[in-house]
């Protein structure tokens, strides 16, 4: 019977494996909440379902200095990466559900707005310095961005001045793709492998392509038809998106064949790697990028050849929007708005807000956060250049990033446009329709 | 003791009952209500009636993604259980060294969670779809169903295999014993003694792959997302997206609809399949 050793063992150690993955899984989905006592006295106590895992650890220390300070129980839970909606659609039918979440934009409202407060009367609002900044439907304020984030093309400092050229020379599209091409030609005298990094369109990369970028195009047609969120679009601008996707593609490190498996990870390293001089992205990945030097950091707006192109600044916008419970009681919605009052003026939640999370916000006390990308974001529209707004938020839905995704996949292995541009606007409507 | 246990037994299946009552009963009633129901937030549905059945029935994509899985679950089934066999029987020959160790080998992958089994899978069968000059799978569809195929392979063999191992150890001995005195050859002996007796094992692998086959969500939405174009979008996977990647009430009713349509379907299967099984098996 030596074939019957060690079953048993085997499947106990199993057994015991799976028990350790299925820990570590539970510890990967990060969130955490703080439960403090509330002190004797105050009524209302504030839930805070947030979105950003990163700033998860700030949130939670921030909320257990409010709670020593004033006595009210700030519980703050963060959602896994990418779980968010999933997370608010279960805690919202809770009976503790929470007092005060967070949407992405017109799109995210949509399932949500019959559950926010109206903030206009906030203290919050009150506060805030771009009024633009918040999401209405019929006057009434359902949401307000708190946070201000910026995008554009950042580049290599020390690379661009390499090859010849600085910023004051790429002024419009077509002054970015002669500057592009010529690095692209003189790579290898350059040390790159390419002008712009790849491309890449695996899922944790294409929104730069199916977001970001489509806003350019969308923004423009809307900025013509003088509209903010239509049910059809006509994709005026289509062929200046196909222009400087095919820009990015072909003067790109890698062949675009590979581009479908590309990820952000990948662009990311190639950047930090000094492999390209050019490379789609905004604030949020300063972090991600901040090994090459703050002083080696430049950003551009992303010319599309539209426009008055010298008078087009950063793409300026927010996905982060704070909405309050309506459906909360009386006195957990005070206690709310009491507490976001503080997070913005007070300096505890200023400093938290700036330093810890490194958000840029849009209050009047807000403090600065160090990162280069908003510095000169601030700079270029001082110099009198109006920001581009964020057009791609009010996209339909999902499906439609992800079709439009799979249509420019396709077209950078050699597919047809056609299918960039029936995604691109065909499915707008039937989108936009599905969603009614 | 018998007497005692006749007295008492509610309060021994209690525990059980009650978190199978809470942790299943409860969610699938509740879960079946919803599909009639238009939604946003559980505790706020809007009684809809069938509209949300019919519009799943019109998805095209849903479909597709039926058609897909059963394809799918029929290859799987097949493959699995026929190799998990034949692997099984290998290592239960006393005579070859080393067989504690290719059966750990073999049960390791089933230890790694279907998420990163689908990354690392990408990788390589995109390293090798590069390699080959063929379109890489987010773009390729054949290659996202085999690569699918043979990550569900990689992944649940050792399992069935563990199975088979333990099936084929309790058949006596006086059994194969009997059939070598009597000049079986080594496949008479297979398909005469060790497949009859093993009726009751074949059984559980068969339930499990299959049902298997169609849940399969994790390596579905890890090694291929449903690319391209949702063309390798499995069921799980197609109702997953019909709830979170659409915006308005309806489509969590209609999402809701296509998981009940769906485990009704796995139910059913597994019923026939039990059935059709167990009037097979043999009493040793």
């Amino acid at each position: 019977m030596n074939t019957n050793i060690s079953r048993r063992n085997f499947l106990a150690g199993s057994a015991f494996a799976l028990a350790g993955l299925g820990l570590a899984g539970c510890s990967g989905s990060g969130s955490g909440s703080s439960d403090s006592s509330a002190a004797s006295g105050a009524s209302g106590s504030v839930y805070y379902l947030n979105f950003k895992p990163e700033a998860d650890q700030a949130w939670q220390d921030l909320a257990k200095k409010y709670t020593d300070e004033t006595g009210v129980e700030v519980k703050v839970v963060t959602a896994a990466s990418g779980t968010y909606e999933e997370k608010l659609k279960s805690e919202m039918a809770k009976s503790s559900a929470p007092t005060l979440f967070q949407v992405s934009g017109y799109v995210g409202l949509e399932n949500w707005k019959e559950y926010c407060a109206d903030l206009s009367g906030s203290d919050v609002y009150g506060e805030l310095t771009n009024l633009d900044l918040v999401l209405k439907d019929e006057g009434k304020v359902d949401a307000i961005g708190f946070v201000e984030e910026d995008y554009g093309i950042v580049y290599n400092k020390a690379l661009l001045t390499k090859a010849g050229y600085s910023a004051s020379d790429i002024t419009s599209f077509a002054a970015l793709k002669k500057v592009a091409d010529d690095i692209q030609a003189r790579k290898d005298e350059l040390g790159v492998k390419g002008a712009f990094v790849s491309s890449g369109l695996d899922s944790s990369s294409s929104w730069r392509f199916t977001n970001h970028l489509a806003n350019m195009p969308l923004w423009f047609e809307f900025q013509d038809d003088n509209v903010t969120n239509p049910d059809t679009i006509k994709g005026t601008y289509l062929p200046n998106y196909k222009d400087i996707f095919d820009l990015y593609t072909t003067d790109s490190t890698v062949d675009k064949s590979q581009l479908s498996a590309k990820t952000s990870d990948d662009a990311v390293a190639e950047f930090v790697g000094g492999e390209a001089v050019f490379y789609q992205t905004g604030s949020w990945d300063y972090k991600n990028i901040k090994a090459l030097g703050d002083d080696n950091l430049g950003l551009l707006p992303i010319y599309i050849g539209v426009g008055d192109e010298a008078k087009q600044g950063i793409c300026a916008g927010t996905e982060n929007y704070w909405a309050v419970n309506a459906d909360a009681a009386e006195e957990d919605q005070k206690a709310t708005l009491d507490f976001l009052k503080w997070v913005v003026t007070s300096d505890e939640g200023t400093a938290a807000l700036a330093d810890d999370m490194g958000f840029n916000c849009p209050f009047k006390s807000a403090k600065e956060p160090s990162n280069p990308i908003y510095a000169q974001a601030k700079e270029i529209t001082a110099s009198g250049k109006s920001p581009v707004g964020w057009a791609f938020s009010v996209q339909p839905n999902q499906e439609y990033r992800d079709d439009l995704a799979s249509a420019l996949t396709s077209y950078a292995s050699g597919g047809s446009w056609d299918e960039v541009k029936t995604a691109f606007v065909d499915n707008w409507a039937t989108e936009k329709a599905s969603n009614k | 003791m018998g007497k005692v246990l006749r007295r008492w037994w509610p309060l021994f299946v209690l525990p059980c009952a009650l978190s199978f009552t809470f942790g299943f009963i409860i969610p699938f009633v509740q879960g079946a209500y919803l599909s009639f129901c238009e939604f946003k937030v559980i505790n706020k549905a809007k009684f809809v009636g069938l509209s949300n059945y019919v519009a799943a029935f019109q998805d095209e994509q849903f479909v597709h993604a039926f058609w897909l899985t059963a394809l799918f679950a029929l290859v799987v089934t097949v493959l699995v259980n026929v190799i998990a066999l034949a692997i099984a029987l290998a290592l239960t020959r006393s005579r070859l060294g080393g067989t504690n160790v290719f059966r750990t080998v073999f049960f390791m992958p089933n230890l790694i969670g279907g998420i990163v089994l689908g990354y690392i899978w990408n990788i390589l069968i995109n390293a090798v779809l590069s390699v080959a000059g063929q379109q890489l799978l987010a773009l390729n569809t054949t290659a996202g169903f085999w690569g699918l195929v043979i990550l569900t392979l990689w992944q649940q063999v050792g399992y069935m295999m563990i199975i088979y191992i333990a099936g084929l150890q309790s058949i006596p001995s006086d059994y194969l014993e009997a059939a070598k005195v009597d000049g079986a050859t080594a496949w008479q002996t297979l398909w005469k003694v060790k497949i009859p007796n093993l009726m009751p094992t074949i059984t559980i692998c068969l339930f499990l792959t299959i049902t298997n086959g169609f849940k399969l969500f994790d390596q579905n939405l890890a090694l291929t997302g449903g690319d391209p174009n949702h063309m390798s979008e499995l069921l799980a996977l197609n109702i997953y997206n019909t709830f979170y990647s659409r915006v308005g009430a309806k489509w969590m009713g209609i999402g809701q609809a296509k998981a009940v349509i769906f485990c009704v379907l796995v139910i059913a299967i597994a019923l026939v399949q039990l059935k059709i099984t167990k009037s097979k098996e043999v009493q040793q």
